[in-house]
């Protein structure tokens, strides 16, 4: 892997910010963007945007022929037996509501459990408390060891015969912890229940294999893993979306309207109501591609290699903790004593580096860790070790500059 | 630290002093305003309590946890209402809302230290760190007015 060559696809990365190069370390937040991408959808918006399905026009089929072509690369992507499992959303978060809204109203009734981690991102925790409350079901956490992993004994114990879906992020997105989600799925199933999987953090960064996870639901972001913003994807297995409802309706998802009924398309259109985000799922393709042609296990090893190196340079700062196990995906997150998060950010920001300051969406989480508000740095495949010098020199200038004017 | 920093604009030698030793700090027992405010995208958050009577910030209290620019200005918003009448109160709130948007603002009023904060301006991610506490002013004695009517 050519960082430098992968570098130059990023034109958003060569650029001055306060009188400094830009070091972008915010890409679990969303990721840049490089010219395959970009050129894909300033080609769909030149030459054939069109509404799909619908129409018997040249550029209607240009685009529905895309738009389809999207979804088969998605399911190859993460290895699903078939593009009718591949649904198109707005987002993770999108695609987590729709779950819970479906599947869940459905199959979730008063005494049942709902299990989740204390590590979930709002949006893979909000979703479910509200089916909590709707349905009368109980919420439930499996707890987490002191280096913010998950002991399999745990998920043995908290997840019963009563639970009807366990949630878990894939990656978290404070900590860097890579969860057990083939081992989780076994435990879930071997209760009866299904397993929903939060890929947000995942899939922009390793292999994903959903028939090897063997997963029920999964989720992740087209913005985060080189794509546009305003698409995602749930991917689900098509006996449990078959017998799903869909939660949005209109154009695009029916069949047969009549005055008093309709009947809905099959999958994975029924759920797809309206116009659908065509740019946004052809981008998406076109950063698969990409990745692709990087190669996956190329992005993971190299974001190892950063989030070690970074690990071992920030262990010899006085004062810095960070938080999450040592074996991680590619983000640190930290703190500096006596120094607010978001004056370190500041701080850094000055020095053209952007990172995360706050709460990262998972306020059960910050209090778990007892802080309210932590820093982040978090790599992809165009960082280098040498940025992370520049980093490192500047956490030492702002533990510096809080310590002078105090 | 040599004073042409560029972040000395922002991190000024009162608004650093007012994060390490703030004023008026804690929670008034029996008081007829109490406000709890955050900032939900970073986790900033004040609990504001002051006592107002015939018309006037007789007392006034904070708590909370945020960066040095959020508790700093609390500080000084704390420091610069007590014993201000509510009209006086509400128009300092005014002005420091101008001023930290980088507006013109009426600077026939003395600010104090308040002053120190008006780098901010220049730092548009850290503004709504700066007027979390003065939003929580304004709620307080919003509320207040509305319950003694």
């Amino acid at each position: 892997m050519n960082v430098n060559e992968i570098r130059a696809l990023f034109p958003i990365l060569h650029q001055q910010v306060n009188g400094h190069p830009l070091i972008y370390f915010d890409s679990a937040a969303t990721s840049q963007k490089p010219l395959p991408v970009i050129e894909t959808l300033d080609r769909y918006y030149r030459e054939y945007n069109s509404n799909v399905h619908r129409g018997v026009h040249t550029l209607g089929t240009k685009a529905t022929d895309a738009y389809e072509g999207a979804r088969e690369k998605v399911r190859r992507f993460i290895n699903a037996k078939s593009a009718q499992e591949i649904i198109f959303t707005r987002g993770t978060t999108s695609s987590l509501n729709l779950v819970a809204a479906s599947y869940g109203r459905a199959n979730v009734k008063e005494g049942d459990e709902i299990v989740i981690t204390y590590m979930e991102h709002h949006s893979n925790l909000i979703p479910w408390q509200q089916l909590a409350k709707q349905t009368g079901a109980t919420l439930k956490y499996i707890p987490l060891q002191a280096d913010g992993t998950i002991d399999l004994r745990d998920v043995e114990a908290t997840v019963t015969p009563a639970a009807k879906i366990v949630a878990i992020a894939h990656v978290s997105n404070v900590l860097g912890t890579v969860n057990p989600v083939r081992e989780i799925a076994r435990i879930a199933h071997e209760r009866g229940a299904v397993i929903v999987v939060d890929a947000a953090q995942s899939a922009p960064h390793m292999k994903i294999d959903v028939q090897e996870l063997d997963c029920d639901f999964l989720a992740f972001s087209g913005h985060k893993m080189c794509g546009p913003t305003g698409i995602g994807v749930l991917y689900g297995k098509r006996e449990l979306l078959e017998k799903m409802e869909p939660i949005e309706f209109g154009g695009e998802m029916i069949d047969f309207v009549e005055l008093y009924d309709s009947t809905w398309k099959e999958l994975p259109w029924k759920f797809e109501g309206g116009t659908p985000i065509i740019a946004g799922a052809i981008g998406l393709g076109a950063a698969i591609d990409f990745l692709e042609q990087v190669g996956l296990d190329a992005i993971a090893a190299h974001e190892h290699e950063l989030a070690q190196y970074a690990l071992e340079r920030m262990a010899d700062i006085e004062g810095v903790t960070v938080y999450g196990p040592k074996e991680r995906a590619g983000l640190v997150t930290f703190n500096i004593e006596g120094v607010h998060p978001h004056d370190v950010a500041t701080v850094l920001d000055a020095e053209g580096i952007a990172i995360r300051a706050g709460h990262h969406c998972a306020q059960p989480l910050m209090k778990w860790l007892g802080v309210t508000a932590t820093a982040r740095a978090s790599f992809y495949l165009y960082n280098t070790r040498e940025e992370i010098d520049r980093f490192i020199a500047a956490l030492q200038k702002a533990k510096e500059y809080f310590s002078h004017v105090f | 630290m040599s004073s042409n920093h560029p972040l000395d604009q922002l991190y000024r030698q009162v608004i650093m002093d007012h994060y390490k030793n703030p004023r008026n700090r804690g929670v008034l027992e029996g008081t007829n305003v109490d406000v709890n405010m955050n900032n939900p995208t970073c986790g900033d958050r004040i609990h504001l309590t002051m006592k107002v009577e015939d018309g006037k910030v007789a007392d006034v209290k904070f708590e909370g946890e945020g960066c040095s620019i959020s508790m700093s200005s609390a500080s000084m918003m704390t420091q610069a209402i007590k014993g201000k009448t509510v009209e006086e109160a509400l128009r300092l709130a005014h002005i420091f809302s101008d001023m930290i948007q980088g507006k013109e603002y009426d600077d026939s009023v003395d600010l104090g230290d308040i002053e120190a904060l008006q780098g901010v301006s220049k730092f548009p991610a850290r503004i709504k760190c700066a007027t979390l506490a003065w939003k929580a002013l304004e709620k307080g004695l919003h509320n207040h007015e509305h319950e003694g009517r």
